[in-house]
C-alpha cells in the first residue's frame, strides 16, 4: 500500500508513543483494566439473571475440601484412598498378563528353536527385547488402569486447582508460585508433562523453580516401583489385614517426602539462584461439574495410560536389548552386567544399596520404569529379565540371596524419589527453559540430593546397629 | 476416523477432513483458562485434545481441521488466558496469534456461569479484530446454577455473534460452525461496539489510534496497537518498524485464506 504524504512515518508514531507512555506513567495498566472491567460488570448484569437457588452444593463441597482445617487431611486422604484402590487392584491382573506375556515368550522360543534359528536370535529377540516390553507393559498396565481413571476424575470434578488453593500458603513461604501444585499434580502422571505445564507461570523466576523441582513428584514410572517394594517389604512386616493400608500409608509418605524437598529446594533456590518475592496471582476456582463418566475412561486410558504405556515400550525395547547384550556378553569368567555391578558395589554400599541397584538406575535413564526388571535380571543371573512369579518368592530372592536389608528396600524407595529425571524429562526441561545449565541443575540436584539422603540414612543405621 | 471412534463421548459435529487442497480458512479459538475450549475443540474436529475441569491445561497450540458447507477449516486452539495483557508465555502465544496470524475468524469461547470475568478477554479481542464469534459455552451448567443469560442482548451489547452452546454434549455447535463460516467468508461483517471511558489512558489511545490509522487506514487492530506501545510492548514496537502493520491491512483486503501465520510470527513478510 502507498503512504500518502501527510501519514506519519512509524518513527513519528513511536515517538509520540514514548511521550504519551511517559505522561501516562503506572497510571496506563490500572486505568485500562479497570475500564475493560466496569464495561463486562455493566454488559454482565445486564445479560445475565440469577435465580433464586445456586451454588448450595459446591458451597457446601469447599467449606471442606478447602477449609485450612480439614483440606489438607481430605486431600491427604484421598490420595491414600486412591493409592490403596490401586496396590489392592493391579496385583492380580499384573500376574496374569505377566503370565500370559511371558507364556508367548516361551512359546516363541520353543518355534525359534525348533525352526533352527541361532540361539541369539532368540535371545536377542524374545528373551531381550521382548521380555523388556512384556515388563513394562505387566507391570504397568494395571496399576495406570487404577490410577489414571481416579485421578482424571478429580481433574473433571474440579478437584486440582482446590489442591493448588490448599497449598498456596505453603508454596508462597517458600518463595514458589502456588499454581506450582498444579503443575507438580500433572507431575504424578509424568513429569515431563508437569515440565510442560509449568508454562501457566507467568513469572519467568518462578516457572524456572516450579519446572526444576517438578521431578520431587514421583511420577507414574516411578510408581510401579514405589508400590512393588511397598507390598513386598513395608506389608510384610504388618499383619495382614493392614499390610495393603500401611503399604499405601508408605507411598503417601514418600509423595510427602518428595513435596517436602520440592519446597525446600524452592525456598533454597528463591533466596540464592533465583532470588525474588512469590508473585501474588489469581486462581479461579472453577464450578465442580459432574464428571462425564465415558470421557473419563476415554482420556484416562487413550490418552494417558496408552500413551504413558507406549512411551516406555519405546524406551523398554532397546533397553531390554542392551540389558540382555551385558549380560550375555561375557569377559573372563562373568557377564559384563556382573562385572559393572562389582564396579559399583562399593559406592552401592555406601548408600546402603549395592551396585546392581544403581546399574539398574544407569540402564533406566531412559525411563523410570524398568528398574526392578533390571535389578531382578542381573540377580537371577539367567541372562534375561526375569519374572518372579509371587511377591514371597520375591522377597525370598532378594532377603536370602541377595543380602536385602529393611535399610535397603527403604534407601531404594528413596533414591527412587530422589534422583536425575528421566532423559525426556531432562530434554524437555531443556527445551522449557532454552538452556542447558538448567537441564543439567534439573538433572544433578536431585541426583545429588539422592546421594546424600541415601548415605545419610545408610550411615545413621550403621552407626545405631 | 477409525471405527473404534464411533462408540466415543462427543463424537465430531464437523467432519473432520484430512486433504489440504483447495482454499481453507483459519479459525482461532480464544478464550478465558476452564472455559470449555478444549471440548469445543474436540467436538469440531474430532481431535482428543485432553480436557479436563482445571485452569491451564492446554499451554502450546494445538490445531486440527472440519469442514461445513463444503468449505475447509483450520481451527487452532490458543492457549487459555485470562487476558492479553501480560507478558506470561501462554497470553503472549494468543495475542501474536490473533495480531499476527491473521485469523479469518476468532471465537471467544466464554463461561456463561462466569461472564463478567470472561467479558473481560472478549473485550480485549474486539479491540484486535471485529471478525469475532462468541461461543456462550457452558449453558447447561448456566442451568444447574438457575443463571437465565439473554443471549440476544449480549449480541447486541458486543456488536458481534453470540452462539449458545453446552459443548460437552455438543448442543450449538452446528449454530456455532454456520456462524464461523458466514464471519470468515465475509458474508456477515460484525461491527464490534467499542465503548471507551472518558480517561486520560482512553484520551492518549484515541491519538495515537489516529495517528496509527492516518498510516495504515482501515486497520482493524489499530487501537490494540495502540494500546501495546502506550504499554511499551517491544514485540508490537518491532512489528511497526518492520512495516508488518500495513500488510496487516493488506492481508484484511484479500481474500481471507491467503495468510500464512507463520511468516508474519517471524516478522520476515
Amino acid at each position: 500500500m502507498t503512504a500518502s504524504s501527510s501519514a506519519p512515518t512509524a518513527a513519528e508514531i513511536l515517538a509520540r508513543a514514548d511521550s504519551l507512555q511517559r505522561q501516562l506513567g503506572d497510571a496506563f495498566r490500572d486505568q485500562l483494566v479497570v475500564g475493560l472491567f466496569e464495561r463486562s460488570d455493566a454488559i454482565a448484569r445486564k445479560v445475565v439473571q440469577k435465580g433464586a437457588r445456586r451454588g448450595s452444593i459446591d458451597s457446601a463441597l469447599d467449606r471442606w475440601l478447602t477449609s485450612p482445617v480439614t483440606g489438607l487431611p481430605i486431600m491427604l486422604a484421598m490420595l491414600a484412598v486412591i493409592l490403596w484402590v490401586t496396590i489392592v487392584g493391579a496385583n492380580i491382573p499384573s500376574a496374569w498378563l505377566g503370565q500370559g506375556l511371558f507364556w508367548i515368550e516361551e512359546q516363541a522360543d520353543r518355534l525359534f528353536t525348533a525352526a533352527g534359528a541361532p540361539w541369539w536370535l532368540t535371545g536377542f529377540v524374545w528373551h531381550g527385547v521382548y521380555r523388556g516390553l512384556a515388563w513394562v507393559v505387566s507391570v504397568m498396565l494395571p496399576p495406570m488402569a487404577i490410577f489414571f481413571p481416579l485421578f482424571t476424575f478429580l481433574e473433571d470434578l474440579g478437584y486440582l486447582p482446590r489442591v493448588a488453593f490448599n497449598l498456596d500458603w505453603l508454596f508462597r513461604r517458600a518463595g514458589a508460585h502456588g499454581k506450582q501444585a498444579l503443575t507438580m499434580a500433572m507431575g504424578f502422571g509424568c513429569n515431563a508433562a508437569g515440565v510442560t505445564a509449568c508454562r501457566v507461570i507467568d513469572s519467568p523466576r518462578e516457572r524456572i523453580i516450579a519446572i526444576l523441582t517438578n521431578n520431587f513428584v514421583p511420577c507414574n514410572g516411578r510408581f510401579p516401583t514405589l508400590i512393588m517394594l511397598a507390598s513386598v517389604f513395608v506389608a510384610a512386616a504388618f499383619p495382614p489385614v493392614w499390610a495393603s493400608l500401611a503399604a499405601a500409608g508408605s507411598v503417601v509418605g514418600i509423595v510427602l517426602l518428595g513435596s517436602a524437598f520440592a519446597l525446600l529446594v524452592s525456598w533454597v533456590l528463591s533466596r540464592t539462584w533465583l532470588r525474588g518475592e512469590a508473585s501474588s496471582f489469581t486462581l479461579e476456582l472453577p464450578p465442580y461439574r459432574r464428571p462425564d463418566v465415558r470421557r473419563i475412561l476415554y482420556t484416562s486410558f487413550v490418552d494417558r495410560t496408552i500413551f504413558v504405556l507406549l512411551r516406555a515400550m519405546g524406551t523398554a525395547g532397546p533397553a531390554g536389548a542392551v540389558i540382555w547384550l551385558l549380560a550375555n556378553v561375557h569377559a573372563g569368567d562373568a557377564s559384563l552386567a556382573v562385572h559393572i555391578a562389582n564396579a559399583l558395589q562399593p559406592l552401592g554400599t555406601f548408600m546402603g544399596l549395592d551396585g546392581v541397584i544403581l546399574l539398574a538406575f544407569i540402564i533406566a535413564i531412559p525411563a523410570n520404569e524398568i528398574v526392578v526388571p533390571t535389578m531382578l535380571m542381573v540377580y537371577m543371573g539367567v541372562g534375561r529379565m526375569t519374572d518372579v512369579p509371587s511377591l514371597d518368592a520375591l522377597r525370598n530372592l532378594l532377603v536370602g540371596q541377595h543380602g536385602w536389608t529393611l535399610l535397603t528396600a527403604a534407601n531404594l524407595m528413596l533414591f527412587s524419589l530422589l534422583h536425575n529425571p528421566c532423559a525426556t524429562t531432562i530434554l524437555t526441561i531443556r527445551k522449557e527453559t532454552g538452556s542447558r545449565k538448567w537441564a543439567a541443575v534439573g538433572a544433578l540436584v536431585p541426583l545429588a540430593i539422592g546421594f546424600v539422603v541415601t548415605s545419610a540414612v545408610a550411615g545413621i543405621v550403621r552407626l545405631l546397629s | 476416523m477409525n471405527s473404534h471412534c464411533e462408540g466415543c463421548p462427543a463424537l465430531p459435529a464437523g467432519r473432520p477432513t484430512k486433504d489440504s487442497a483447495g482454499p481453507e480458512a483459519t479459525v482461532a479459538l480464544a478464550g478465558n483458562p476452564n472455559t470449555g475450549k478444549s471440548s469445543v475443540f474436540n467436538a469440531l474436529t474430532g481431535l482428543r485434545q485432553h480436557t479436563g475441569n482445571w485452569p491451564g491445561k492446554t499451554v502450546g497450540r494445538a490445531e486440527g481441521r472440519y469442514s461445513f458447507g463444503g468449505r475447509r477449516f483450520k481451527l487452532v486452539d490458543l492457549p487459555g488466558t485470562y487476558s492479553l495483557l501480560s507478558a506470561s508465555q501462554d497470553e503472549e502465544i494468543a495475542r501474536d496469534f490473533i495480531l499476527f496470524g491473521r485469523p479469518d475468524c476468532t471465537v471467544v469461547v466464554v463461561d456463561v456461569t462466569a461472564l463478567e470475568r470472561n467479558l473481560n478477554l472478549v473485550l480485549q479481542v474486539l479491540e484486535i479484530t471485529d471478525r469475532v464469534v462468541v461461543c456462550a459455552n457452558l449453558m447447561d451448567e448456566a442451568r444447574r446454577l438457575d443463571l437465565a443469560v439473554d443471549i440476544e442482548a449480549l449480541s447486541r451489547e458486543l456488536g458481534v455473534p453470540v452462539v449458545p452452546t453446552s459443548a460437552r454434549t455438543g448442543s450449538g455447535l452446528t449454530d456455532l460452525m454456520r456462524e464461523v463460516d458466514a464471519v470468515a467468508s465475509g458474508k456477515h461483517h460484525p461491527r464490534p461496539r467499542l465503548v471507551h471511558p472518558a480517561s486520560e489512558v482512553e484520551r492518549a489511545a484515541d491519538e495515537l489510534e489516529a495517528m496509527i490509522l492516518r498510516a495504515a487506514p482501515g486497520l482493524a487492530s489499530a487501537r490494540w496497537v495502540a494500546y501495546r506501545l502506550l504499554d511499551g510492548d517491544v514485540r508490537v514496537r518491532r512489528a511497526l518498524e518492520a512495516g508488518e502493520l500495513a500488510d496487516l491491512v493488506q492481508a484484511q483486503k484479500l481474500p481471507p485464506p491467503l495468510s500464512n501465520p507463520r511468516l508474519a510470527l517471524e516478522g520476515h513478510p
